[in-house]
């Protein structure tokens, strides 16, 4: 049964398109069958992320209207076989995602995938509303910055308002994915803490991603940090991640950057 | 900056977070209130409409929200009904 996750955050340059990339590579390298979705049309950048830009033919307008089947747009990983990107399109108009044509995309894509990841554009406006829609569970992206948290607060708002899931009164699944975040920082009171995060925010913790500069090479390089730099610290915070989305119940810890050490143990049950 | 003025600087974490909670307590309510009224009316008349016909425009769902009460408003004009009707009413 395929889940659709919607990694959003309302804020831009929080790490939404480095998230939704290292997830889903995270997922794929586990052998799971993986799409993750560009819905920022005009400004798409997952295909960047990915290093897939050169490769780019069809894009997810392309599907809805009709003008490309879904198989020719889809464009697989070289470095790993199982993780595939639906780009967004970069001339079109976002007027040009109807909510039907999504909708017959998406139901296309569950039968494909185990997992449909799809990266919001940041706002609040039609394509977030519409990258959320389908949507299973959410990954909010929070920096540990008052902005951030204001912004992950109404996207919490919307997703227990305007999805389907919301519609037919179910229950949307939350998680935080606080990235950015400096330990050293946080404990000298430089800069809110998870728990004032968790307690502002109420949702459960999916992981912690430490600031990095192993994140900004993986994006010069144009490979989800998990393929990129495997044992770094954001890669192993993102695969631990991946793996409570799939169920596993694991202490959340802050990876350091030295090797072989795991950061301060929070004891805390990721949900 | 001086080494004590680097000593005796204030964190900033703890007003971030003091900033964050007064804000979103605003922000939640006022954001909330406007679905809230109008799940409410839609709720209200539906319940009404089961027992008397009701006009849409004849309920009113008004919501004030103070710092200690907050009142909700439900003003319902009922047309003239049989005995039995009124009796459920």
């Amino acid at each position: 049964m395929a889940k659709v996750l919607v990694v959003t955050s309302g804020k831009g340059g929080v790490g939404k398109t480095t998230s939704t990339a290292a997830l889903g590579a995270a997922l794929a390298s586990q052998g799971k069958n993986v799409v993750v979705v560009d819905f920022d049309v005009g400004l798409r950048n997952l295909d960047l992320v990915m290093g897939a830009e050169r490769r780019v033919v069809y894009d997810l307008i392309n599907v809805v209207q009709g003008d490309a089947k879904l198989a020719q747009a889809l464009i697989r990983d070289k470095r790993c076989e199982t993780l595939h990107l639906l780009p967004a399109s970069q001339t079109r108009d976002k007027d040009n995602l109807t909510q039907e044509g999504v909708a017959k995309v998406m139901d296309e894509l569950r039968e494909k995938f185990d997992w449909v990841i799809c990266d919001s554009p940041a706002g609040i406006e039609r394509g977030a509303t519409l990258a959320m829609r389908h949507a299973d569970a959410a990954i909010i992206v929070t920096n540990p910055e008052v902005s951030s948290v204001r912004d992950s607060d109404r996207i919490i708002g919307l997703l227990d308002s305007k999805t389907l899931k919301a519609e037919a009164g179910e229950r949307m699944d939350k998680h935080l994915l606080l990235t950015r975040y400096d330990p050293i920082r946080a404990e000298r009171g430089d800069m809110l803490k998870v728990d004032d995060v968790l307690e502002i925010l109420s949702i459960p913790l999916l992981g912690i991603v430490p600031e990095s500069q192993d994140v900004l090479r993986a994006s010069n390089l144009g490979s989800p940090v998990t393929l990129c730099e495997p044992q770094s610290a954001p890669a192993r915070a993102y695969f631990d991640a991946a793996r409570r989305l799939e169920g596993a119940e694991l202490p959340v810890v802050i990876p350091s950057e030295r090797k072989g050490f795991l950061g301060k143990l929070f004891g805390r049950r990721a949900a | 900056m001086n080494l004590f003025s680097m000593f005796s600087r204030r964190s900033s974490a703890p007003v971030a977070r003091e900033r964050l909670q007064v804000l979103l307590a605003h922000e939640r309510a006022v954001i909330g209130n406007s679905d809230l009224v109008a799940v409410l009316r839609e709720e209200i008349l539906a319940v009404i409409a089961k027992h008397v016909p009701v006009e849409r425009e004849k309920v009113r769902v008004k919501m004030d929200r103070g710092d200690q009460v907050s009142l909700l408003e439900v003003d319902i004009e009922l047309p003239e009904m049989p005995q039995k009707a009124q009796k459920v009413a």
